[in-house]
């Protein structure tokens, strides 16, 4: 991209300068003796054309909307169309959430994005003795169809896009969302939205597995086949990175483990004889913003293209769409303080700025008051506006990756992409991303990081203001929304009500049907959205699957 | 005569996967010497109070970050007494509201750690109350 004899007059002149910056440096050294990013990435003083001698611009960037996707996955970006805004949100029964998705959705919100309780997300009732304390807490309460029936209601769901954040259980909360489409007239081919349905990291970083590694690729490819003849708008997959880094990784690590992730997932599709570019189009992915500025940018953008190499070198894929990585941010939940909660806001703001100079599809924006509990209204009503902010007053939108080319980013991308590689080739060594996870080499590399993390806040090299430094001895104190401890009964004597009123002989037929299929290898979709419109609950389809898959045991590894 | 080594059961109680936390502390209470038993995720009141007697334990550690501290943690406590082995340290960690603090140390929980505890102050303070027994 440089002639070449510029580039070495430019080094000269380089060597030079070094020397004087040296010299200088005996009188005022740098605040650190070293600099580095987040992932350890040691840092220059500054970045020249040097750092990108062989750099081939249509080979690494390419053009906006085009292979390797590095500059982004549409043409124009957010010139047509902004990131979508898209709050987490979920709390207490159906019938309170409802309300809350139609505040957001006022307040200017474009997308809709459901957290489901605990016990929801593990497949047990409201009901169930595990469930004690838990039912609504950390997002809303899903016994039967009848519940989705309330938490949608009037919201028409072509009109909107829905974010489910459900794993294990994905398959019986998107047949719910397809029941409940039916019965508001909406054809499957209006319906979008995403449904999380990734197991692996479930059982590396965020803990709601329910079966085994086996059947549960089974239940996510099953959901594939399915929504390539039936739901061709819909994202079947959110392959998640989100939680991996939540849980202590580094940058790379969360790209590292969450792509090859998805290679598993790839692999899976193909056994279950798919076709890859039937199904990649619809694989979606889902990212951290955190605190180190521009490496968290190089990451995004490093991301797209070594997904898009991957897509096409290793799996011959040729639908660019197939190539192409479009994914969700979500500020970084770790990075949030209880101490000075108010500066909260800023951290949440830089990392935005990151996920969109980044690319992202779509943004979640945290709470100030979530080091505490589940955010106020207030809180929630600031963190949409700082999207807003992002999206319509400072100009970042108006142009197109407009880091793309700047001598730092483009060195971060191309180490941040050398480093994942380096990764990716290590656990295809151990044979795939299963048994990298299975012999907990993912959740050991996470932890040392987290703990070396821990570690340098604590000796004080890394800032935390407000913690470790700035301490403020008057902290001000933030009203914190209530959760109602009734919400628990609630939902028990709704689901008693139920259990009375729907076709008891309908349910355990179909439940017996699920429970021959599932021994089969037959599609279990069509079969469970039968179950659920008989209102066959959660923890009764979960049951009869626990039943044919077993339960899956965490290693305890420390 | 070799000082005796304390032994800490570190336990997450109810339906969260949230281990980053509990996993940084286990790790730094063994860099202080201690004897650390990490039970993993999703444990029941009875679990962990089983575990902790058998274990013969002079510390729990117990993180939760679902919200269900104020239904869950005041049960191990309850059942520590039944079992006569109130004795056993107890202190808890995790996403809770101050206002809730009050009522778990009320039920004998004996302090609760939020985010942005330093494991520093943790080790001094299990160093500090551990002498209290025997």
């Amino acid at each position: 991209m440089f002639e070449k004899d510029k580039l070495e007059q430019l080094d000269k002149r380089k060597a030079a300068w070094q020397k004087n910056l040296d010299k200088n440096l005996e009188k005022n050294p740098e605040r650190k003796e070293q600099f580095f990013t987040d992932s350890k990435i040691p840092l220059d003083t500054t970045y020249t054309p040097l750092v990108l001698k062989n750099f081939d611009y249509e080979e690494k960037l390419g053009l906006p909307g085009e292979y390797p996707f590095v500059r982004g996955v549409q043409h124009n970006m957010y010139r047509s169309r902004l990131f979508t805004m898209r709050q987490y949100a979920g709390y207490g029964n159906a019938e309170e959430t409802n309300k809350r998705f139609r505040y957001l959705l006022e307040q200017g919100q474009t997308g809709l994005s459901v957290a489901f309780d605990l016990p929801t997300q593990l497949g047990y009732d409201s009901d169930h003795p595990l469930s004690r304390g838990e039912v609504g807490k950390v997002g809303v309460a899903i016994d039967s169809l009848q519940d989705m029936e309330i938490l949608f209601e009037g919201i028409p769901l072509d009109k909107v896009t829905t974010s489910m954040t459900i794993n294990s259980p994905a398959a019986i909360i998107l047949s719910m969302y397809i029941a409940l489409a039916e019965k508001q007239g909406i054809p499957f081919t209006k319906l979008n939205g995403t449904i999380q349905n990734d197991i692996l990291k479930e059982y590396v970083a965020r803990g709601t597995y329910i079966f085994p590694p086996e059947p549960s690729m089974r239940l996510i490819t099953d959901i594939f086949s399915y929504s390539r003849k039936h739901l061709p708008s819909w994202n079947t997959i959110s392959i998640s990175g989100y939680h991996i880094r939540e849980a202590g990784s580094t940058a790379v690590q969360e790209i590292a483990f969450t792509l090859a992730n998805g290679i598993a997932y790839v692999d899976a599709a193909i056994k279950a004889g798919l076709n890859i570019d039937q199904f990649a189009p619809r694989l979606s992915f889902f990212f951290n913003a955190h605190l180190n500025f521009f490496e968290e940018i190089a990451k995004f953008r490093a991301a797209r293209r070594i997904w898009a190499r991957i897509m096409k070198e290793r799996f011959g894929a040729v639908n660019p769409r197939s190539m192409m990585l479009r994914f969700h941010t979500q500020t970084a939940g770790c990075t949030l303080t209880a101490q000075q909660p108010l500066v909260n806001i800023i951290r949440v703001a830089f990392q935005a700025l990151s996920a969109c100079l980044g690319g992202t599809q779509s943004l979640h924006t945290n709470s100030y008051d979530e080091a505490f509990s589940l955010p106020s209204e207030h809180a929630v009503s600031i963190a949409l506006r700082t999207q807003q902010v992002l999206g319509y007053e400072i100009g970042v939108t108006d142009t197109v990756d407009p880091l793309g080319g700047a001598y730092f980013i483009e060195y971060l991308t191309d180490k941040i992409e050398e480093e994942v590689m380096n990764y990716i080739l290590r656990i295809d060594e151990l044979g795939g991303a299963i048994r990298a996870i299975e012999e907990g080499f993912m959740q050991q590399e996470i932890h040392q990081s987290a703990y070396e993390y821990q570690k340098e806040i604590e000796n004080g090299r890394k800032v935390v203001i407000g913690l470790n430094k700035f301490v403020s001895k008057d902290e001000e104190t933030i009203k914190l929304a209530k959760s109602s401890p009734a919400v628990e009964e609630y939902q028990q004597e709704k689901l008693k009500k139920l259990r009375q009123e729907r076709n008891d002989e309908k349910v355990t037929a179909v439940l017996n049907r699920l429970y021959n299929a599932a021994q089969s290898s037959e599609n279990l979709v069509p079969v469970i959205i039968e179950a659920v419109k008989a209102y066959a609950t959660v923890g009764e389809i979960c049951n009869v699957l626990r039943d044919v898959f077993g339960e899956y045991r965490q290693q305890v590894l420390l | 005569m070799i000082e005796k080594k304390i032994r800490v059961l570190a336990a997450k109680v109810g339906l969260d996967g949230h281990d980053r936390g509990i996993k940084v502390i286990a790790q730094a209470l063994k860099d202080a010497g201690m004897e650390v038993i990490y039970t993993g995720i999703r444990q029941t009141p009875e679990q962990i109070v089983e575990i902790a007697i058998q274990e013969d334990v002079d510390v729990i550690g117990i993180s939760i970050l679902s919200g269900a501290h104020l239904q869950l943690l005041p049960l191990v406590t309850e059942l520590l007494r039944k079992e006569g082995a109130n004795d056993i340290l107890v202190v808890a960690g995790g996403v809770i509201p101050q206002e809730d603090i009050a009522l778990l140390k009320e039920c004998g929980i004996k302090e609760v750690f939020t985010s942005g505890t330093l494991t520093g102050d943790l080790i001094k303070f299990i160093k500090e109350n551990i002498i209290k027994r025997e």
